[in-house]
């Protein structure tokens, strides 16, 4: 059976990462794929799962009572999906729609949090790796929330 | 005493009482006669017929918001230095109308403003005030584009320069190396000697057309000693003014300070009341009024003043640029002082000092100035009251 | 062919004061505060031909001028056209300019987008909302000479997929295969396929060689610090980012005073700029 041990080792998040720790990611991973407007994550549920987006975007999305669903952010080729499933309570804040066909690695983020949980450097070299992501994605919605696009009234 | 000819250089001599033989030959040549007249408390530009309109004996005591005048009764034409207004009020004034405008053959037809522009001589120039023309001139004059309602003004006025007898109280000219004595850009140039008995008034001859109107004029030829007395005029006017700025390296020791903490202090002053862009002989600022009559029949557009200390001077939608009095007094000085010499090669202050006198909250250009100067070079200085 | 132009220095003497008078000869609405104008001479003579990047005074009879980018294609010579969002009364009331209505303008103004300098090399724009309008006569020009560049990419973001505009033009320049365009949004609806996110995030995805890029950046003046700082931290120098800066401006020829920001004139010594020249300026607060 080929594993997907490969194709983590070439994704740029597991960069210099110790090949015990990707042999035991790859061993929580498989291969997924979502149709056009297919859910990969919903607001409220367990998050167990994150993804290593292949190819194709998902819209992260929330749900507004009266504006219906806003996308505030979009996942594509190479982004990485999902970091609830690492921090208390483990619970997704938002949906994940797929808005093209998507092809994705899914990874066993309960499994890994365990894991994590026991070994402390597995722990840290994950959450390193998500600090820098969480970062990036607040960067953005920092400049997101500035509106610059809108004119004075509409602020 | 001859009748001249007299020509371009030319240097003569006349009774102070003569002066209105001059004030009548450029009448007759049809200009318009503006010059210094005592008003409501200060000595302002207006029209003046002859020499006796003029504030005759009259001097002016300047400091910061301070202006008062005091009558010597000595019979000068000239004891005084400059009032709050300026010749920009000529030559740039506070309101003109730029164009009118109508809707005509499915098209919008644009006329200029019908008055015609009347020849004017400014009688009484002050070297700081032909180093503001001249600085003027840069602005509207030399670069790509040319202010064509200035351009009329500057083409239509004649000057009588006048070397000033006095230093002022807030006058720096000397730092500025723009006076007190008058070097060039006039068309006469006056010196009044009042000492000893004599009442004279040396005349200079400047251009062409000015020796041409004063061509037959009774007087003698200027000698050693009128010289002299010309120098001395100048050199006790030079000891004599009040204020001095330091300019070499101001560029760049503003261009530094930009976040430099003082800016806060003078906000803490600064009223934003705009008088000192008003009495600026350099100031150029405008705006402009856009209207219509009822029914649109007839649409204008006029140009008036403006100041950089104003609110929405820096508007741009979704806000202002300059919110804060600590921003716009800042822009103010560097753009005087640093950032016009950037932009025209020359610096925008002539030490004329009226910005010090008409400041009602007595902030003195030069004491800001010397503060920033002070806090690159490293040696604290103390914030020289008002007095 | 065509009439022998005058020279230069006098044309600019005049164009300062020189009203010329345009009808709309057709109305776009581009999104719900902007539209685009296509203006031809009402009478007598067309203004001179304009340079991508430059701007026109535009007088609403009767209410006001406000200067507005040219956004149209400068190598038609026939229209001038002009993308326009209602944010004030003036700007409101040429918005409301029908078929047939007519305004007057004066210019053009300013300096251009330094094309030529982009050529044999990568050209990277960058567009936030509607600072695609004063680039689209940059993109016509590469569009046209295609040839003279290497990698052509277009990143354009916009508050809403309903704010985004000249719809068809992005549609056709993305059919184009020598053409990268990007398009995201601040926020997107349940219908939205493309890009949410601000577009900095957008520039790393793009295949684009940073060091012999030259970049054109227009938007807000937030959005072009964050832009030129992802740039740079990619590699592209400053000397090869120009941006297009806004201010106050009541004249367009440099009398006003109003559109200074230090020591320069944007309406004469810009609006386009280089980075390199303006950087310093950018970063100091209330200038």
């Amino acid at each position: 059976m080929e594993t997907l041990e490969p194709i983590l080792t070439e994704h740029p998040f597991f960069a210099n990462l110790d090949r015990e720790i990707i042999r035991l990611v790859a061993g929580c991973a498989s291969n997924v794929r979502f149709a056009p407007d297919d859910y990969l994550i919903r607001s409220g549920q367990e998050a167990n799962l994150f993804y290593l987006i292949r190819e194709g975007r998902v819209s992260l999305e929330i749900f507004v009572p009266g504006r219906g669903a806003v996308s505030i952010d979009t996942y594509d080729d190479g982004d990485v999906l999902g970091w609830s499933w690492l921090i208390p309570p483990y619970q997704w804040q938002y949906d994940a729609r797929a808005t093209m066909p998507v092809r994705a690695i899914a990874l066993d983020g309960k499994c890994l949090r365990t894991k994590c949980e026991q070994d402390h450097n597995i722990g840290y070299e994950l959450l390193k790796r998500f600090a820098h992501i969480i970062e990036e994605r607040l960067r953005g919605a920092r400049l997101q929330l500035l509106d610059v696009y809108g004119s004075a009234t509409t602020r | 005493m001859t009748n001249g000819p007299w020509h371009i250089s030319d240097k003569l001599v006349i009774p102070s009482s003569q002066l209105d033989e001059i004030l009548a030959r450029l009448t007759q040549a049809g200009f318009k006669l503006l010059g210094p007249t005592v008003r409501d408390g200060a000595i302002v530009y207006d029209t003046i017929a002859k020499a006796a309109d003029l504030p005759v004996g009259w001097t002016d005591d300047q400091e910061r918001a301070t202006y008062c005048l005091k009558s010597e009764g000595d019979g000068s034409l000239f004891n005084f230095t400059v009032g709050p207004d300026s010749w920009k009020k000529h030559l740039h004034p506070p309101r003109i109308r730029l164009w009118e405008a109508q809707r005509e053959d499915q098209s919008i037809r644009f006329a200029p403003p019908k008055d015609g522009i009347a020849k004017t001589a400014f009688i009484g120039v002050r070297a700081c005030e032909l180093a503001a023309i001249a600085v003027q001139d840069k602005v509207f004059l030399d670069g790509p584009y040319v202010d064509l309602a200035y351009k009329a003004r500057r083409e239509a006025c004649f000057i009588v320069a006048v070397n000033c007898g006095k230093g002022g109280g807030t006058c720096f000219c000397v730092s500025m190396k723009t006076g007190p004595q008058v070097a060039s850009g006039f068309d006469i140039a006056l010196t009044e000697i009042l000492r000893d008995g004599r009442h004279d008034l040396v005349v200079e001859i400047g251009t062409k057309r000015a020796a041409k109107i004063l061509g037959d004029l009774a007087a003698r030829s200027a000698d050693a000693k009128d010289l002299a007395a010309v120098k001395a005029v100048v050199e006790k006017a030079a000891s004599e003014v009040g204020r001095s700025l330091e300019t070499e390296n101001l560029h760049d020791a503003l261009m530094n300070r930009r976040e430099s903490p003082h800016w806060d202090n003078v906000a803490g002053r600064c009223l934003c009341c705009t008088n000192c862009t008003l009495v600026c002989p350099t100031c150029f600022c405008t705006t402009v009024a856009d209207g219509a009559s009822l029914g649109n029949a007839l649409a204008f557009r006029d140009r008036r003043w403006d100041s950089c200390f104003t609110h929405e001077f820096s508007y741009v939608h979704g806000g202002v640029v300059r919110q804060s009095a600590r921003s716009r007094y800042r822009h103010w000085i560097t753009h005087k002082l640093a950032t016009w010499i950037d932009q025209f090669g020359v610096v925008g202050c002539v030490g004329c000092g009226r910005c010090i006198t008409w400041c009602p909250a007595q902030i003195d250009i030069t004491e800001e100035a010397k503060q920033i100067q002070a806090e690159t070079t490293g040696e604290p200085r103390a914030y020289a009251e008002g007095v | 062919m065509e009439a022998p132009q005058p020279d230069r220095a006098s044309l600019q003497r005049d164009s300062a004061t020189r009203f010329y008078p345009y009808r709309v000869r057709q109305k776009r609405s581009e999104s719900s505060d902007t539209v685009t104008l296509t203006l031809e001479p009402a009478d007598g003579d067309p203004m001179p031909g304009f340079k991508p990047g430059q701007f026109n005074m535009i007088y609403a009879y009767g209410v006001g001028e406000v200067p507005i980018s040219i956004s149209g294609d400068a190598e038609e010579p026939d229209v001038l056209v002009h993308t326009v969002r209602a944010v004030g009364a003036v700007s409101r009331a040429i918005c409301a300019a029908g078929k047939g209505d007519v305004l007057a303008l004066r210019g053009p103004f300013g300096t251009e987008w330094p094309i030529g300098e982009a050529e044999g090399r990568d050209v990277v724009i960058v567009a936030g909302g509607i600072g695609l309008a004063p680039l689209r006569p940059a993109i016509y020009q590469v569009v046209h000479h295609r040839d003279r560049f290497r990698r052509a990419v277009l990143f354009y973001g916009a508050r809403t997929p309903e704010d985004l505009i000249f719809r068809k033009d992005l549609e056709n320049w993305r059919k184009r295969f020598d053409l990268h365009v990007y398009v995201t949004v601040d926020r997107g609806d349940a219908a939205w396929r493309g890009y949410v996110g601000v577009v900095t995030t957008l520039i790393h995805r793009a295949p684009f060689e940073p060091p012999n890029s030259t970049a054109f950046v227009c938007g807000p003046e937030v959005m072009i610090r964050f832009t030129a700082l992802e740039l740079q931290r990619m590699g592209v120098t400053p000397d090869r980012m120009h941006v297009s800066l806004e201010r106050n401006m009541k004249c367009g020829c440099g009398f006003c005073g109003h559109c200074q920001a230090g020591p320069v004139f944007v309406c004469r010594d810009g609006p386009v700029f280089s980075y390199d020249r303006v950087h310093d300026l950018m970063a100091i607060r209330e200038l």
